[in-house]
């Protein structure tokens, strides 16, 4: 941006002729400033078609009766909070609230904990500790479609191999429906998303415990502070900031979860599965009740805000510290 | 933490035991793939008569679908980059107006379910014959990959010292011809890596796959593994196989995270 004003070894110091350099100056500020514009447009105008418009478009969706018949007539009544009391006196908002509030917390839960453990596991500095955290990584990396495909065929109640298995160590006696009853199939994808969430949390858990210089466990090891003693006072404390964040992450994406869900139980059985995500792609892609669907889908995105305000809030906290 | 020799057996075989744990459900799906000539849905532990029949059969059923994946990876990669690479720029390297804002918004788009954007994008895309269309799903697809992409690689730029843009600068390179001969191939890395993520969202996109399109007409690789979830299945092997074949990529990524954990060192030492 600067160019530089040197003084000119001709005339001892004393700028000359002002008028030349400034002129030239001021017009690349103005070229400058139209080309930082024309460089950022294009993706402003992307974020205003693919994220602005869709959130204007869906509040005003969720207040119409959009229909499949809107396509070829083009109307759309207005029905004011219609859609929204219609889905929350359905015997399916309920469940929906429940499942989607038992599908976060347990993912989250199990996420968590695990990813822990193996995140402290890895401060270990042993042979091969390289390769293992990174071959990790594979679950999550994976298509989601793809993970959910395998642990279909796995959880298979009649010759999946986790039942076969259990049944050869007579550690069941019967075949577990895993994902078709409505009273075990939640559980079931909730495993499932917690092998798939656990790479995430110890990417995250792991590189904030990096942070954490050696010397502090060297001086505690001198008071006598090591394995769980040194977890709680040193490691702990230190890693609350990046907990939080871990943790507010976990629920935004575990909320907007569709993939595994559909690809599993479909929702099913007995709506057993059904979360606000989902229930608002079967109002929408399968009964073709748009407006309904945005409904749905609008308290899912001020839910999904909510978490992003906290998260906004405890990184911001957390980068601070 | 240092070990001992012998602690650092235990540790590794442990590790080796963890992963065997958590990637089991990775070998199945390649052990299944390799062993379906039979009808029958169970499989051995090990592939212990290993055939191809699998993925003979699930390329045949499945090949299309592959290449519309790749061709709709591809544009989105194109894409994004070309969108997010000039704003990475702008908003590592000007102050303008309103950079918070643009960077807040940025963080936020990542956190907006797409099913909330399928929702209002289907009845967009019908009117302007969209869907169906790869043009449709790779314009879909850039809004998992652009958020991303723009602020990995200003998290790169911002770490490049100003002196490299400042000597273009006096040798009266305007901001684009510096972004274009100067920025561009110095930060190759980070846009590489923006890049690899940006093919990976896309790939493995199933979202809008499965909303933007109606038929059977234009199904990316994610749709194919879910049609065969949706009937009866009677064998698992093209099932799996195309799982396998759907993973390639990720396996891609991996090896290449080396090179991506230099960006960040890169990263740390400039700042």
């Amino acid at each position: 941006m600067k160019t530089r004003d040197r003084p000119s070894p001709l005339t001892g110091g004393q700028a000359t002729a002002p008028g030349t350099p400034r002129r030239t100056r001021g017009r690349s500020l103005r070229q400058d400033r139209a080309a930082t514009w024309l460089l950022l447009l294009p993706a402003l105008i992307y974020i205003a078609l693919f994220f602005g418009y869709p959130i204007v478009k869906n509040a005003m969706m969720g207040s119409q009766d959009y229909t499949t018949a809107t396509f070829y007539t083009g109307s759309a009544p207005w029905v004011g909070w219609a859609n929204y009391s219609s889905f929350l006196s359905s015997s399916l908002a309920g469940t929906t609230f429940l499942n989607t509030a038992v599908f976060t917390v347990g993912s989250i839960a199990g996420q968590f904990t695990i990813g822990l453990a193996i995140a402290l596991f890895f401060r270990r500095r042993f042979p091969l500790s390289g390769l293992l955290r990174s071959l990790l990584l594979l679950p999550w990396l994976l298509p989601l479609i793809a993970g959910a495909a395998v642990w279909r065929w796995i959880l298979d109640q009649d010759s999946g191999v986790l039942n076969s298995t259990l049944l050869h160590l007579h550690l069941v006696h019967a075949a577990v429906p895993w994902l078709s009853s409505p009273g075990m199939a939640l559980y079931s994808v909730i495993i499932v998303n917690v092998w798939i969430g656990i790479p995430f949390n110890v990417t995250l858990l792991y590189s904030g415990m990096q942070g954490i210089p050696e010397e502090h466990y060297e001086a505690a090891a001198l008071d006598g502070a090591v394995g769980w003693k040194a977890f709680r006072h040193i490691t702990w404390p230190a890693l609350r900031p990046i907990v939080t964040v871990v943790l507010v992450l976990g629920v935004i994406y575990t909320l907007k979860v569709v993939d595994i869900i559909l690809g599993l139980t479909g929702g099913g059985p007995a709506n057993a599965t059904q979360t606000l995500a989902t229930t608002a792609y079967q109002d929408s892609f399968v009964q073709f009740a748009f407006g309904q669907g945005a409904a749905v889908n609008n308290i899912l995105l001020v839910v999904s805000l909510l978490f992003a305000g906290l998260y906004l809030r405890v990184n911001r906290r957390a980068s601070d510290e | 933490m240092r070990l001992t020799k012998r602690r650092q057996a235990t540790s590794t075989v442990i590790g080796i035991g963890l992963l065997a744990v958590m990637l089991f459900p990775v070998y199945w799906m390649i052990n299944t793939s390799l062993q379906s000539g039979n009808v029958g849905a169970s499989s051995t532990l090990l592939p212990l008569h290993p055939t191809l029949a699998a993925y003979r059969l699930a390329l045949s059923q499945q090949g299309g679908d592959i290449v519309t994946s790749l061709t709709i990876s591809c544009g989105t990669v194109l894409l994004s980059l070309a969108i997010a690479a000039p704003a990475a720029y702008v908003l590592a390297k000007s102050r303008i107006r309103g950079q918070s804002v643009i960077l807040l918004a940025l963080v936020i788009t990542q956190m907006v379910p797409g099913i909330v954007i399928a929702n209002s994008l289907y009845p967009a895309f019908d009117q302007l014959g969209l869907l169906n269309s790869r043009l449709g799903l790779v314009l879909a697809d850039t809004s998992t990959a652009l958020p991303f992409a723009i602020l990995i690689m200003r998290a790169f730029m911002v770490s490049l010292p100003g002196e490299i843009v400042e000597a273009a600068r006096v040798d009266g390179a305007g901001l684009v011809r510096t972004f274009v001969s100067i920025v561009l191939p110095v930060s190759r890395n980070a846009v590489i890596t923006a890049g690899l993520f940006a093919f990976l969202f896309s790939w493995s996109d199933f979202l809008f796959a499965l909303t933007l399109t109606t038929g059977t007409n234009l199904t990316p690789v994610t749709l194919g593994i879910y049609s065969y979830l949706g009937g009866e299945i009677q064998s698992w092997g093209p099932v799996m196989a195309t799982g396998v074949l759907s993973a390639l990529p990720a396996i891609v990524l991996l090896a290449f995270a080396q090179r991506f954990i230099s960006v960040g060192q890169l990263n740390g030492a400039v700042k």
